[in-house]
């Protein structure tokens, strides 16, 4: 066996920074505030995710030094969402710090005449802390089909310059659209071959973010529509460029997704220990019987399994994703493509099969309101759909590693 | 320093030029059978993972044919390591790491599988010597074998963990009758063992009287190590691919969705025996190691069983069910058919999965053991 192309474990930096995302989580993002939250108006905890963004500087992880940011790479991301998901937190830092700063890096180096300098502003503005920022996409979409949402642009009236346009149209299922300031859309020059990833701010005229009644009450979806709303291009292309953006973004997040579902799983595989370890039944603890130990080995060797396949993936991102097989990521089966579908191809379903777990072997109190399990249950089960589902990486990696479908 | 004092061995001593066992032997005694091992004893004291910088400088040399002497190579030497006296190293490690003498292990017994500890050969203490009386079996090797590694009772008066010890017996003395037994797969790689008045000297012992217990959960935990710890995961699902894609003729939507699954659950495993690894390698080992077993005989299982099924009618036929002592074992050798029915072996052999997940779920997630009606019954009162 070659020695694995990237390392598995966590470096001390990483450890650090966990060690002050899970003392601050500890601190303001108890489960009872969790469960107060999710009824209220505000989903997302704008105080939570202010301390997060600014004084652990998570919100500029990604971002070039040169900008503000850490320069960090997607391996300390992970290790972030791996505490997010562990305390089902309810902030935008998957939407904002990852996918949409992701799509901002790119569209930073497609080198689109005028679009680069909106993109550095934005990615400033991002790692201060000043601005909170989403894709407007489906969670629901795939790295590997087109995202095809109906969104399309005109030639703004040209005060500040070619890069304002005027934008129509909606998007459904948007993750952290409600915590955002500025969405990120991908859209279309009617009559022409020609899209733009454009840049509006959410206090524009003609922005409506609708809610919708959300699985996950956590991270909650809502319809983004754009009635001739005001914004900038980002970047352009003569083709589909600005659509690879969004697959590329969408590629990035499935990746360091996978670390959320681990830190899920982690704490429903502990609470649950916890639980039968202390509950009796026949006069003994039921994490005495055989038939629970056996369920509970097997989720161990899962959420084993899903801690390598994640570490993996965010270790080829941080290498370099570069959308194929092969790329970046030299000794494994096939770059970093692979490792973000295996990733997500197991951490989806190991999370999900966590969280039931949970669920079953709290019993009765695992299916009330007041116990925190159903907000892992929730939060895994729309995280299976996110991004892509299991299957879809599956099928994907029919491709990447030669498996090929049947005539 | 490992690196250079590998080169200076191939440089003092031609394989070419030599007689087999000479270059073996010599290479133990340079320290480079097993760098961590003490010095003297076919080791530098070196940390593990020197060994691979070791292999590749001697690649392409004649080796000690590992597959024929795993369970020496994997749980004697180890304990006798651990447990033996300086005189019982000086005398079994070097033939046993050069292939001179095959060892085997007489653990199990008719009546005790999973629940070891309750078992039943006993040794009876005469003068300097131990007579040794009782039946073992699953016993691989021992057809080949020169020494065993053994656990008998001395003591049926305490309960049972408390009155085993442990042995090395000698396969070549008075007593000792070897029986092959046929498996599934129509070879006989294991055997039962009859021991009849077997006498064997004091000097055998390894550890304390009364301690075979402690001593065996060493072998035990070594054994999983090696038998999880092989490498190679990825054989079995590269075969299946293969058969995959040059037979295109045999594929389903079905089994392509179930081959997907085996591929991701591959890679897992492997990503999984990656980070081990390199926990090992910082010395930091991880508690995954008692689950890579597990894990690997699942995986080997389903694949092999989909493999069957992929062939079609081709799955109809064995390669041979003729009854052969096989020298090595080779769970991936031969054709699917015999690949499905040896896979069935792996999550029996060295603890069925079902003692591993009560190990995994004791020792690893701190679960409360099952109540115990036998712990402290002398084992001479024990139903039976």
């Amino acid at each position: 066996m070659t020695t694995p192309p990237v390392s598995l474990l966590y470096t001390e930096v990483e450890e650090e920074l966990r060690a002050a995302v899970r003392a601050l989580l500890a601190d303001a993002c108890p489960h009872a505030a969790v469960l107060a939250r999710i009824e209220s108006a505000t989903p997302y905890d704008g105080d939570l995710w202010k301390a997060l963004a600014r004084d652990i500087g998570a919100a500029g992880l990604l971002v070039p030094e040169e900008l503000g940011g850490a320069g960090a790479s997607a391996r300390e991301a992970a290790v972030v969402l791996e505490e997010l998901g562990r305390a089902v937190a309810p902030v935008p830092f998957l939407t904002s710090a990852v996918v949409a700063t992701r799509a901002l890096l790119a569209a930073r180096t497609a080198g689109v005449a005028g679009g680069s300098g909106v993109a550095d502003e934005l990615l400033e503005r991002l790692a201060s802390g000043e601005i909170t920022a989403a894709l407007a996409v489906s969670f629901a979409a795939s790295p590997y089909r087109p995202v095809g949402a109906e969104v399309t642009y005109e030639p703004g009236t040209g005060e500040t310059g070619a890069c304002d346009v005027v934008v129509s149209g909606r998007v459904t299922g948007v993750a952290g659209a409600e915590a955002a300031d500025v969405l990120l859309v991908s859209a279309s020059l009617p009559g022409r071959e020609e899209s733009a990833l454009i840049a509006v701010e959410t206090r524009e005229q003609g922005v409506a973010i609708t809610p919708m009644t959300s699985l996950d009450l956590t991270r909650p979806v809502a319809m983004v529509s754009f009635g001739s709303a005001r914004g900038r291009i980002v970047a352009r292309s003569e083709s589909t460029r600005s659509e690879s953006i969004v697959r590329d973004a969408i590629a990035f997040g499935a990746g360091l997704l996978a670390s959320e579902q681990l830190g899920l799983a982690e704490w429903c595989l502990s609470a649950t220990v916890e639980y039968v370890k202390e509950r009796k039944q026949f006069a003994r603890p039921v994490g005495s019987f055989q038939a629970l130990k056996h369920r509970l080995a097997d989720l161990w060797l899962e959420i084993g399994g899903a801690r390598a396949a994640a570490r993996n993936a965010a270790g080829a991102l941080a290498a370099g994703y570069l959308g194929g097989p092969g790329a970046g990521c030299p000794g494994g089966p096939g770059g970093s493509a692979v490792a973000v579908a295996v990733a997500q191809a197991h951490c989806g379903d190991v999370a999900v099969h966590a969280a039931e777990e949970c669920v079953q072997l709290h019993g009765g109190i695992g299916i009330t309101w007041e116990h925190p399990a159903h907000l892992y249950l929730k939060r895994a089960k729309a995280d299976q759909i996110a991004f892509g589902t299991p299957g879809e990486h599956r099928t994907a990696l029919a491709g990447l590693v030669d498996v090929p479908a049947p005539a | 320093m490992v690196r250079e004092r590998a080169r200076a061995f191939l440089a003092a001593n031609d394989p070419s030029a030599m007689d087999r066992l000479d270059f073996l032997r010599a290479r133990f005694d340079a320290g480079l059978a097993w760098v961590h091992f003490p010095e003297g004893l076919g080791g530098l004291g070196a940390p593990r993972d020197l060994q691979t910088t070791v292999e590749s400088e001697l690649r392409g040399t004649p080796d000690n044919r590992p597959g024929r002497i795993g369970i020496g190579l994997g749980m004697a030497a180890p304990t006798i390591l651990g447990f033996g006296t300086e005189e019982q190293k000086e005398r079994f490690l070097r033939p046993l790491w050069t292939g001179e003498e095959v060892w085997c292990q007489l653990f199990s017994e008719p009546g005790a599988g999973s629940d070891l500890a309750t078992l039943a050969t006993r040794a009876v203490r005469d003068g300097g010597e131990w007579i040794v009386d009782g039946q073992k079996v699953w016993t691989s090797s021992a057809h080949n074998a020169r020494w065993a590694i053994l656990v008998a009772r001395t003591d049926p008066e305490v309960p049972k963990h408390r009155g085993l010890t442990y042995f090395v017996c000698d396969m070549e003395a008075p007593g000792v009758e070897v029986r092959p037994l046929r498996q599934i797969t129509g070879e006989a790689e294991f055997n039962e063992v009859f021991l009849t008045g077997v006498r064997l000297p004091d000097s055998l012992r390894l550890g304390a009287v009364g301690d075979g217990w402690r001593v065996a959960q060493a072998t035990l935990m070594n054994e999983r190590v090696a038998i999880g710890g092989a490498s190679g995961h990825r054989t079995m699902i590269d075969t299946v691919c293969e058969t995959w894609r040059s037979r295109p003729e045999l594929r389903t939507h079905d089994l392509h969705q179930r081959l997907l699954r085996l591929w991701v659950d591959a890679e897992v495993l492997r990503l999984t025996g990656a980070r081990l690894r390199e926990q090992l390698a910082v010395g930091r080992p991880g508690p995954e190691g008692s689950g890579m077993k597990l894990s690997f005989a699942r995986l080997h299982q389903e694949l092999s069983g989909l493999e069957v099924e992929l062939l079609g009618e081709d799955g109809l036929s064995y390669d041979d069910w003729t009854f052969r002592r096989p020298e090595t074992v080779d769970f991936v050798g031969r054709e699917a058919g015999y690949r499905y029915l040896r896979a069935k072996g792996n999550s029996i052999e060295g603890g069925t999965s079902e003692i591993l997940r009560n190990i995994i779920a004791e020792r690893v997630l701190g679960l409360p053991a099952e109540p115990r009606a036998d712990k402290d019954i002398p084992w001479k009162d024990l139903p039976r």
